[in-house]
């Protein structure tokens, strides 16, 4: 196998200095090969292996990430799909309406309807999903016998692995019009209940089937700080007199200050993606009223009715308001003095 | 309150507390309870459901009725829905399009992915920066869902099998993990390697790869249960209806309760109750993944953590 000639630099034998991925990204402490010197021929000669390895990834990336950036031109034109079977040529043809779509999403109240829902479940999520994965890890945390923890963390994060077409025919079976909770209720007498399609209770039960599937898994990142908290801060707070629960307070809790800081930010930042696969799959059982987030709403106008200029403009409404969240919840991490996605 | 486990010397049985160290206070009894409750409770919320899934699948149509629905203590067994489903027709199809696109896929994308991470991993090679950047950026934006699709109907993508694994081929955040991995192995021994001859695809080959098995075993892991459950996209690209993977067939079967193609009849003669139809399809779809989670389990904390909390 052939390989370069140049000499890799000495820096890089140098013991490898641990690091990590977003701090390396963004200012690089690992020490340098010494590129200094060489001159930029001699630099490809020497990489052009590891260029062409990441060559296929950084291909993909920009065919299906970047280049889709150029058809949001779609949200300024009256998109016609039936002028060419080939969506590029269409976009080409299609005439430009300037902010038309924009004005019509601004006066459709269907638009706003699903940004309040959007909204809603992002609340809703925030208050009764997040406090659970720092519960249950605390839990697990507590059981000191290795096999009990290892089966209870096994069952836990099996549903993480599972499918949202699965998780909700799950709950189908079990809460939908003809499932295990309405069997039992009317074999006792009662009135059978669906719940999957009353639409008063929607935020509710979609919080419930994110805690069954990704609660467990949440836990992870919780226990991964805890086991970081040396044994001796206990022991010294035991000494001090504090009790089990004076512990938990003041050692356990601020273990996990940063770990909580920055998943709220991250979920913060996502504020408008608040579950499009799952709340897709149910949008028909309780109706747009109350199923209808922004990702489904550019769905339903874009890929049903057929409505691209419309729907492209509300998808970019999205994405430009999201990328100003993160950054606004990144800003907001770090004048906390917590380090945020991103570095400084 | 912490776990200390680390004491060899004198090895306890395998199911029992081990020593509990001097300043810890006894736990109380009713905190001790409590504790079982609620991780009791945790775990039969997952499994009770799943339980009732299996044992419904597996029940005749009598049984079936004599519960009135689902049941949950099982009366004998049988295995007539599964032979029903895998006899030929829709299900069986969907299922060896789901296996076969989970088996492309997932080796299409481990070697993309593990390719880039390596290149990414000699920080100060040429281009290193930039090329890091690319992928970072796309973590923070998405293009839109109809610029996308408009885009990749364009590339003629529709109605075939490559619109279920290009578009989502990678995630940028398994190849930092991947990549963050990598960083960690000794340089010493990739210097002796190249000293010895090896060239890059060797040394990955024969040093990189060999040494991060528990990372590579995560990452497969992930990208296999995304090919396994993703339904979205062959939603979006597959008109045929025989081209469909399981999840999708999975959706006309439970959630819009059609009788799978092929069925209707043995439903309707009476020696198949539809309801273990749905449940097998449903067993079908998490038995993979049930299976094959549990032997990665180990590895999931040292996977995550490399990327996710600094990441």
């Amino acid at each position: 196998m052939s390989h370069s000639t140049v000499p890799r630099s000495k820096a890089e034998a140098s013991t490898p200095v641990k690091t990590t991925v977003a701090s390396d990204g963004a200012t690089g402490p690992r020490e340098k090969r010494g590129s200094g010197k060489l001159s930029l021929r001699l630099r490809f000669r020497r990489d052009r292996v590891l260029l062409l390895m990441t060559l296929p990834a950084v291909l993909l990336l920009l065919v299906f990430n970047y280049l889709p950036i150029l058809g949001n031109i779609v949200a300024f034109q009256d998109y016609d799909p039936y002028i060419s079977d080939n969506g590029i040529v269409s976009m080409l043809n299609s005439p430009f309406v300037g902010m038309e779509n924009f004005q019509r999403i601004f006066e459709d109240s269907a638009f706003w309807n699903a940004v309040e829902n959007t909204l809603v479940l992002f609340f809703v999520q925030l208050l009764l999903f997040f406090p659970i994965p720092i519960l249950l890890a605390l839990l697990i945390n507590s059981v000191v016998r290795p096999r009990v923890r290892a089966f209870a963390q096994a069952v836990l994060y099996l549903p993480h692995f599972f499918s949202w077409v699965l998780v909700i025919a799950v709950f189908q079976q079990m809460f939908g019009g003809a499932g295990m909770l309405s069997q039992l209720l009317r074999q006792n007498g009662y009135d059978g209940l669906d719940i999957m399609t009353n639409p008063d209770t929607f935020p509710f039960l979609l919080t419930a089937q994110s805690v069954w599937k990704d609660a467990g898994w949440g836990i992870i990142i919780f226990l991964a700080a805890l086991a970081s908290v040396s044994p001796d801060l206990y022991e010294a707070a035991a000494m001090d007199g504090a009790g089990r629960w004076r512990r938990m307070w003041h050692v356990t809790l601020p273990a996990l200050r940063p770990v909580i800081a920055l998943l709220l930010v991250l979920r913060v930042g996502d504020a408008l993606t608040v579950g499009f696969e799952q709340i897709l799959l149910q949008r028909d059982g309780v109706g747009p009223g109350a199923g209808e987030v922004l990702d489904t709403f550019v769905w339903w106008n874009g890929v049903r009715n057929q409505d691209f200029g419309y729907a492209a403009a509300a998808g970019l409404v999205k994405g430009v308001v999201s990328i100003g969240l993160v950054l606004a919840a990144n800003k907001v991490a770090h004048l906390m003095g917590e380090q945020g996605v991103y570095k400084k | 309150m912490t776990a200390v486990i680390d004491k060899p010397a004198n090895k306890p049985r395998r199911w029992a507390a081990p020593e509990r160290p001097a300043w810890e206070e006894e736990p109380s009894k009713a905190g001790l309870a409590g504790k079982g409750i609620a991780l009791t409770f945790a775990c039969l919320a997952i499994l009770f459901p799943l339980w009732i899934v299996v044992v419904t699948s597996l029940s005749s149509r009598k049984t079936i009725d004599e519960a009135g629905g689902l049941v949950m203590v099982p009366k004998g067994i049988t295995f007539i829905a599964y032979e029903e489903l895998l006899s030929g027709g829709q299900v069986t199809r969907a299922t060896i399009v789901s296996i076969l696109v989970t088996l492309v896929g997932t080796l299409f994308s481990m070697t993309v992915s593990v390719l880039c991470a390596y290149g990414l991993s000699r920080s100060g090679s040429l281009g290193h920066r930039w090329i890091l950047m690319t992928l970072l950026a796309t973590m923070f934006f998405s293009a839109g869902l109809i610029p996308t699709y408009l885009l990749v109907q364009s590339f003629g993508l529709t109605d075939t099998y490559l619109a279920l694994i290009l578009p989502s081929a990678i995630s940028v955040f398994n190849i930092l993990v991947l990549r963050g991995f990598f960083m960690g192995i000794s340089q010493e021994l990739i210097d002796s390697a190249r000293i010895d001859g090896a060239g890059d695809l060797r040394i990955l080959w024969q040093i990189v790869m060999p040494l991060s098995r528990a990372v590579l075993a995560v990452i497969t892991l992930f990208y296999a249960v995304g090919y396994w459950s993703a339904w979205f996209n062959a939603s979006l690209y597959l008109n045929q209806q025989d081209m469909m993977p399981l999840q999708n067939v999975m959706i006309q079967l439970v959630q819009k309760q059609e009788a799978p193609v092929g069925l209707g009849q043995a439903i309707k003669t009476g020696q198949l109750s539809g309801l273990a139809i749905q449940m097998a399809v449903m067993v079908m779809a998490l038995l993979p993944v049930a299976v094959l989670s549990p032997f990665v389990q180990k590895h999931f904390k040292k996977g995550m953590l490399t990327g996710a909390i600094k990441g």
